[in-house]
Order: C-alpha cells, then structure tokens, then sequence
C-alpha cells in the first residue's frame, strides 16, 4: 500500500468567471494531520469540495486512497468521512437517529451500526445525550455528533472543513483532543481547511494558500523557522502617530495587527530595548517572538492573511459563516 | 461493491431519508394540522356555502339519490390532503441544502437518486395516511351535523383500491413537488409556484367544481393531469358506476395517464439530482 492517502496533480478550478484553483499539486502522507491554511478565499474550501466529490473536477486529477476521482467517485465516498463547516447534522433528530440515518445510507448492516454508533457515544463522551434532540445540544456536542457521524463507518479519510467554527475555546480543545486520538489510534488520515493559525500549529503537515495557489508547505515550524529574525509587537497609546517614529527608529514597515503594531527584526531583543529607551513612555505592552505561520504567509504572498477579504476576493460560497 | 449489494444500499439509503422524513413530520404538530386540517375545513365550509348553488354534473344523473357538493367535494378534498402534504415534504429540500443536511447524503457513496427516492417514499407515506384517515373520518361528520350523508362504499376492496390509487396520485405531487422545489433557493420561491401552479392546478381539476361552461375552461381540465387523478377517485369512492363523460375519464384512462404522469416526473427528478449543482453544497 501506497504511503501516499491523497494526491492531486494540476488541478484548477473556477466558478463561472471567478479562478478559485490554479495548478495545484499536493500530497497527503497516509495517516498525517494535514493542513490546508488560507484566508477566506484562498481556494481551500473549494479543494476540500473537490476531495469531497462534491464538485466536478474541471482540470487536473486527484487520486484517493489509490482510487481516481474522475475514475470512481463512489469507492471514493466509501472512504471518506466528512464534517462540513456548516452542520450535516439533522437537528430534529436525536442524536442516536442521527446516526442511524447516516448509517443507513453508508449500507451498514444493522448489528454492525448498533455497535459501531455505541462505540462512538462512548468515544465522544455522548452516551448520556443519545436520545437529545440534536438542535438543543451546544455548539460544541453538536461538532462531536457530526465528527462521530463522519467516522462512523470507519473512513480511512476524515475531511474536515473549518472544524473549530463556532467553538469556544474549551469546546475547540476537547474537539481537537478527539481528532488527536482518533488519527493516532486508528492512523486515520485528517484533512482538515482552516482560517486559524492556532489550528494549524496543531497539525503535522501544513499547506499555505492565496488566491487559489500553494504558496508554501511543510510542518509548521519548518515553515516558522523559514524564516529569519523575531517578530516585534507593540502596543501603544497612540499608535497612529508613533507609527512613523516606531518605522524610521527600526527602518522597517509596521503592520497593524488588531490593536497592535508588528515588526519583523532581525534581533528582537536588541530591538526591544533600543523602542524602549527612545519611546519607552508611550509604550503599553511589547513582545518579543519567533515569526508566526502569519508571519510566514506575509513574507511568502507580500501581504496580510486578512488583506484578501477587504479585496473582495471570496468565491461563491466560500465567505466564513 | 457489485451490483446487487449497491441495489440494496440505495435501498437502505432510501428508506434511512423516508423514515427521518417521518420523525420531523411528526415532532412538528403544526404541520399535521396545516396539512389535514385546512382541507377539512374547507370541505365543510364550502360544503355549507356553496351546496346550494351547486349544479351536479351530467354524470350524476345514473346515482340512485342526487349528488351534494360535499359529495362531490370529497375525493377533490383528500387529493388536496395528498398536495398539501407533498407541498409540505418536499419544500424541506430546500432546509435541508440551506441546513447542510444535503451535502452529507451528496458525499455518501449512493447513487444521487436515493435522495428522489427518499422523498417521494417518505411524502408519500405521510399523504396516504393522512388522506386516509380523511377519507374514514369524512363520512362519520355527518353523524354531527357537518356533513349531508354520503353515498359512499365502505368495503374492504375498494378501500384497499383506493389506497393503492392516492398511493399513485402521492408518488405524482410528491414527484411535482421534487421537480419545483430541487432548483430553488428560498422556500418563498416555493410558496409563489404554489400559489400560481400548484393551487390552480388542483382547482382546475374537477376537485372543487366540475368542467364545462366555457370552452377553455373544458379543455385546462381536460389537460391538467392530476383531473385523472381526482376522477380515479372519484370512481373508486362513489357506490354504482358512473358513465365515462367529458370530465369524468374512464378508470383505465385515470389510472394510464397518472401512472405515467408519475413516471415521467420521477425519472426527470433522477435526471436532475445527478447533476453537480454548486448551489448544493453550502
């Protein structure tokens, strides 16, 4: 057996006028915690689509645990499990009948979903929510029911789409401890899209996105440690007319980060203290670190992860819900 | 996989969308009493407004006492059961592409034409049993008063026929209802094509009033499909036989044309969900 779970060659995709992919190759390794990290109308979504068969491969191939895309769609499906962004869960359903319908339409034999859903409940600490209506379940029990409705006939693939929308942080953990445990004890492969830089520290392989292209790809601190020197970040009273003395005293450009004004030097603690003896008054809070995966998106693509959405460049139905 | 155990997952997959159709049919009270509730009071009201202005139609002149409007009125009655109730199944197409219900049943490895099949199952259980249960109750009203008494066969074996019929006529408006609202974004785009298509196809029927007077009029009757519908009913229900008219088709013909009607709707249905939309996935 192949190491390789997923690869795609050239593959390009538009909706109508709009590019969404150009040219994309990847490739999964068998049993890795992949991922796909990009702003809103990066193209990840669209690729996840794509993986998913739920949209017409235009150009290139993508081959599946051995199997074509093009080719056999169905075998496939039989290996995927997917967790979409937005709920695929009924929510007038129960939890149990939940499972059951999807079961159901999977084939499962009957003795087969009886263990298999009970197992489950057990694995996702929801034994005690079998028979709630799955619309008055929290945000959080309602990601675990549809995860386990994803894994519930044994996918070798899990693709999960933004999993962490909509979760509070304590619900975000205990989701990822699930994924965790589930690709390390059964070697599941996890595909997983994201906006969010903490998510994509948590996974082994990571794939960088803009405007429909890999930008850059690797672990995540291969790709922190791609690049040199330590990120500066500052907090003033008043960032407006300290950022022009903040850039001639560092000689380079600041970047606005929330409240804050970031910089990349090449010595940060040098740097630090050079901020702090000139303008040290005027100054709130300041950190000193090693670059973030923000960090390197803004080296490789020349500019900020949030900067697409202000353009307008999202695709169809691919805007953050 | 080979042939027959995808057969049979398509099946299991079918039925698995049928009965989660059943559950929210009946974990939402409201919609039990929109989809038999309405049509019984419009049959009494109507019954009681309009019985004496009513004129029977030539056909009515071989039954052995005069035919009442809400005689006429009640195999028209329990096919506006059977619409409504359609109406109602297949409208949640489109809560469930906007939900992300759909996207999951799109991603599972079974033919696209369990999600038509499911459905049309579903729906069609529900009208059965809800037209049903009109067509025992109905006559039982005029014990109090709201209804003349009806000439009307209670025996085992045109009962049984006249299930397996609304059976066909359920499979041809959930199949309609598939049809209109698979395309649609809003469910109040549906309820525009219900107000302009739907409504006035089941008026113009034969369920609310016979045919005849102006011509066109004769001829959208003549046309509309579901007329077979109602009149197969009609046929099943009244005691005697009625002779073969303008506007009452002969059984064979009732049961030919709402067969293939369904038939023909069903397969384009198919046809439809196996094309990738990108509208489904949201």
């Amino acid at each position: 057996m192949s190491d390789i779970c997923i690869s795609a060659a050239s593959v390009s995709h538009s909706y109508d006028a709009a590019t969404a992919l150009t040219d994309v190759d990847l490739e999964v390794p068998r049993g890795s915690l992949f991922g796909l990290l990009g702003p809103n109308g990066s193209g990840k979504t669209t690729l996840f689509r794509l993986f998913a068969t739920l949209l017409p491969l235009q150009a290139g191939s993508i081959k599946i645990c051995g199997s074509d895309l093009q080719e056999d769609p169905a075998a496939i499906r039989r290996m995927l499990g997917v967790t979409f962004q937005s709920p695929a869960v009924d929510v007038r359903l129960t939890v149990v009948e939940n499972l059951q319908c999807h079961g159901r339409i999977y084939g499962l034999p009957r003795g087969t979903l009886v263990k298999r859903i009970d197992e489950l409940l057990e694995q996702f600490s929801l034994s005690d929510r079998r028979k709630s209506i799955v619309g008055e379940l929290s945000g959080g029990l309602r990601r675990r029911v549809e995860l386990a409705k994803g894994l519930l006939h044994r996918p070798e693939v899990l693709l999960l789409d933004e999993p962490s929308t909509g979760l509070d942080p304590a619900a975000r953990r205990q989701f990822w401890d699930m994924i965790h445990e589930q690709q390390q004890k059964e070697g599941t492969t996890v595909v997983l899209t994201t906006h969010l830089m903490q998510e994509a520290e948590c996974c082994a392989h990571l794939i960088l996105m803009d405007k429909g292209q890999i930008v850059s790809q690797g672990s995540p601190q291969t790709l922190q440690a791609s690049i040199d020197g330590d990120r500066l970040s500052i907090r003033t009273r008043d960032s407006v007319e300290l950022k022009a003395e903040l850039e001639s005293l560092l000689r380079v450009k600041a970047r606005d980060v929330g409240s804050r004004l970031c910089f990349r030097v090449p010595d940060g603690a040098a740097a630090l203290q050079h901020v702090m003896s000139t303008c040290g008054d005027q100054i709130l809070s300041a950190e000193v670190a090693s670059p973030s995966l923000e960090d390197v998106f803004l080296e490789v693509t020349g500019h900020g992860f949030e900067d697409n959405v202000a353009h307008g460049a999202v695709f169809p139905g691919e805007a953050a819900s | 996989m080979n042939a027959s155990s995808q057969h049979s997952s398509m099946w299991s997959g079918a039925w698995a969308l049928a009965w989660r159709e059943l559950i929210r049919f009946f974990r939402q009270r409201t919609r039990v009493i929109g989809a038999i509730g309405q049509p019984v009071i419009f049959w009494v009201l109507f019954g009681a407004g309009l019985g004496r202005s009513f004129q029977p139609p030539e056909w009515a002149s071989g039954l052995s006492q005069p035919l009442t409007y809400q005689e006429y009125f009640f195999p028209g009655v329990a096919v506006l059961i059977v619409m409504f109730t359609a109406i109602f199944s297949t409208i949640s197409i489109i809560e469930d592409r906007r939900e992300g219900f759909l996207q999951g049943v799109l991603a599972a490895p079974v033919p696209r034409s369990v999600i038509v099949l499911g459905k049309v199952l579903g729906g069609t259980v529900l009208a059965v049993v809800q037209a049903s249960i009109f067509l025992l109750v109905g006559p039982l009203l005029s014990y109090v008063g709201l209804s003349p008494g009806l000439q009307i066969a209670l025996n085992p074996l045109p009962a049984i026929l006249a299930a397996l019929f609304l059976t066909l006529i359920a499979v041809e408006l959930t199949g309609l209802g598939f049809l209109i609202a698979w395309p649609m974004n809003s469910t109040q785009g549906f309820h525009a094509i219900m107000s302009v298509f739907l409504m006035p196809m089941w008026l113009l029927s034969g369920a609310f009033f016979p045919g005849g007077g102006e011509d066109w009029l004769s001829w959208i009757i003549r046309l509309n499909p579901l007329t077979y519908g109602v009149a197969g009913l009609r046929r099943l229900l009244y005691s005697g036989t009625l002779p073969v008219t303008d506007s009452l088709p002969s059984m064979s013909a009732c049961v030919g044309v709402t067969v293939g009607f369904s038939v023909v709707i069903c397969l384009i249905c198919v046809r439809l969900v196996s094309r990738p939309m990108t509208h489904n996935v949201t």
